[in-house]
């Protein structure tokens, strides 16, 4: 007979549920100073010159233009702004894989022995990485795009610049949390036969994270397409520009036409995004 | 004494939660001998392959292998020693989303250059040796299938294929057959042991089960409470030494009245 009385803990208490409870509570102390802060007021859409003032802007949307011309410079747009988005996440990935590497504990030797923990020094090494993630992602592409107008001038050039910096920040931070998130068995075994870290990490680590980091850089890519085209607002070409001169020329159409445009735009990344999900896990 | 074989001595190993996993464990293993570790649940059986793996740093002795002291070395030289190390898991750790063929062909990653090992995922640049170290272990029908498509035997057969193609000068394998029925078990054992034989490799099991340790091992090292309570030859291990490695004060096992009339070792683990 097995003395499993001796193991019973002798309190039945769950341990956790009192730091539980304090967090929920602080979550909810600090929402209302949040709101306080925020100047939220819903009342205002039920105020009569508001309401009014936002429906003839939005009766204007109707019917979305058709013109062969205006159809025509739209697919331009499109194109461009698409474009814009490629270029800037192509050029993000170049910076972005290299410093999430660098970042990430995933590739560490010295955590191999020591229960995924690297040494100090090493660890000290990655925050300069770590460091210039932050500063490249802080600072909002709009700001980027602002800054490159002025260096290249009006044009698509400076939508890239400013989409591949902003966004190696975000890439690189979310691949390097990725990369530790996923089960870090199979690569340990590799390294413990031998193996260099990046043949390890292609073995070990891509296989289980693929899928999430397709479907994590699609989704960026679809930010990025809306970031274009606030950037466009700036003269950073593509839909935005148009969308910038159609408002103010109140063409309501045309903005309708563009919206719709974009709409397709993101249902399509969203469907890109499944399809490579369905495919990868 | 033994230039390329193994050598512990005065080993201790203390988990990071403040456990003592090893006390003062002292060890010489010859190139090309075979050993068994038996011992019950939670003796160390494991910590002390991984640490010959080194996957674990001793907290104080000295670890020597093929003639060198393997923490002494600088970490791309210890890299390089553990190419020559093939581990074996007991679960395997292997991407379930990775395809056999990668899985066995990724043993040989300590050995090939990067650009090879690269070119290998797009292109599987063995197959033939992958599909040769499967057939040993009867899977090579599974080459193309994915990981996570196997049972947990030929997951482990799977990890077990994947050593035998590294081909390394030292085979460590922690609990190799537990998930698999016995004939398939002794057959396994078979394919490990022949193959160190041929190859003058060392081979270090951890079992479970004592009959099969007994069987395919000439030498057999007893672990308990980490510590190494008997080390002799197979043939020499009678029913005193199991008594006293697997007794147990806190399991009170009744025995059924059956159990006195059967043979010999029905009483401790079996696979």
């Amino acid at each position: 007979m097995l003395n499993f009385a001796l193991r019973t803990p002798t309190t039945l208490r769950d341990p956790a549920a009192l730091p539980r409870m304090a967090l929920t509570a602080l979550a909810l102390l600090l929402l209302w100073p949040g709101l306080r802060l925020s100047e939220l007021d819903l009342t205002v859409f039920f105020q009569d010159a508001s309401g009014s003032a936002m429906g003839s802007f939005l009766s204007a949307f109707w019917p979305p233009a058709h013109q062969p011309e205006f159809l025509q410079l739209l697919v331009r747009a499109t194109l461009e702004t698409l474009a814009i988005a490629t270029a800037g996440i192509a050029l993000a990935l170049l910076l972005a894989i290299p410093a999430s590497l660098l970042v990430s504990r995933a590739l560490s030797l010295s955590a191999l022995t020591r229960g995924g923990r690297p040494v100090w020094w090493a660890q000290l090494l990655r925050w300069p990485v770590r460091s210039g993630l932050i500063v490249l992602r802080s600072v909002p592409e709009i700001v980027w795009a602002l800054l490159f107008v002025r260096a290249v001038g009006l044009g698509p050039t400076a939508g890239v610049l400013a989409i591949a910096i902003t966004y190696s920040g975000m890439l690189g931070k979310v691949y390097g949390e990725i990369f530790e998130s996923v089960d870090p068995g199979p690569n340990r075994a590799l390294l413990l036969a031998g193996s260099s870290r990046l043949a390890a990490f292609c073995y070990g680590v891509l296989p289980n994270a693929a899928a999430e980091i397709v479907s994590y850089t699609v989704y960026r890519w679809e930010c990025a397409i809306r970031a274009s085209v606030i950037m466009g607002f700036v003269g950073a070409g593509g839909l935005g520009q148009q969308i910038d001169l159609s408002i103010r020329m109140f063409a309501g159409g045309e903005v309708a036409s563009m919206l719709l445009t974009f709409l397709l735009l993101v249902l399509l990344a969203d469907g890109l995004s499944r399809w490579l999900r369905e495919r990868l896990t | 004494m033994n230039p390329h074989g193994l050598r512990l001595s005065q080993i201790s190993l203390t988990h990071g939660n403040g456990q003592l996993a090893l006390r003062a464990i002292d060890l010489q293993v010859n190139p090309g001998e075979r050993l068994a570790i038996i011992g019950p649940s939670g003796a160390g059986k494991t910590t002390l392959l991984r640490l010959l793996a080194t996957g674990l740093q001793p907290s104080s002795g000295q670890y020597e292998l093929f003639g060198v002291a393997a923490w002494a070395l600088s970490a791309r030289q210890r890299q390089r020693l553990r190419a020559r190390i093939g581990l074996i898991h007991q679960a395997p750790p292997l991407p379930p989303r990775q395809r056999v063929v990668t899985t066995v062909l990724a043993g040989k990653l300590g050995q090939w250059s990067l650009p090879k090992s690269l070119l290998s995922l797009l292109h599987p640049v063995d197959p033939a040796g992958a599909a040769a170290a499967l057939g040993r272990l009867d899977l090579a029908d599974k080459l193309f299938e994915r990981c996570d498509q196997l049972s947990g035997g030929q997951l482990q057969r799977v990890g077990i294929a994947r050593v035998l193609y590294q081909a390394p000068e030292l085979i460590l394998a922690d609990e190799p057959v537990s998930a698999m029925d016995p004939v398939l078990a002794g057959h396994t054992l078979s394919v490990l042991n022949q193959d160190a034989i041929n190859r003058g490799a060392t081979l270090l099991a951890s079992l479970h089960a004592v009959d099969l340790a007994l069987a395919y091992f000439p030498r057999i090292i007893g672990v308990r409470e980490g510590r190494i309570l008997f080390d002799r030859p197979a043939n020499a291990v009678g029913q005193p030494e199991l008594d006293a490695l697997y007794a147990n004060a806190q399991l009170q096992v009744s025995v059924p009245e059956t159990a006195a009339t059967a043979p010999l070792n029905l009483r401790y683990p079996q696979c």
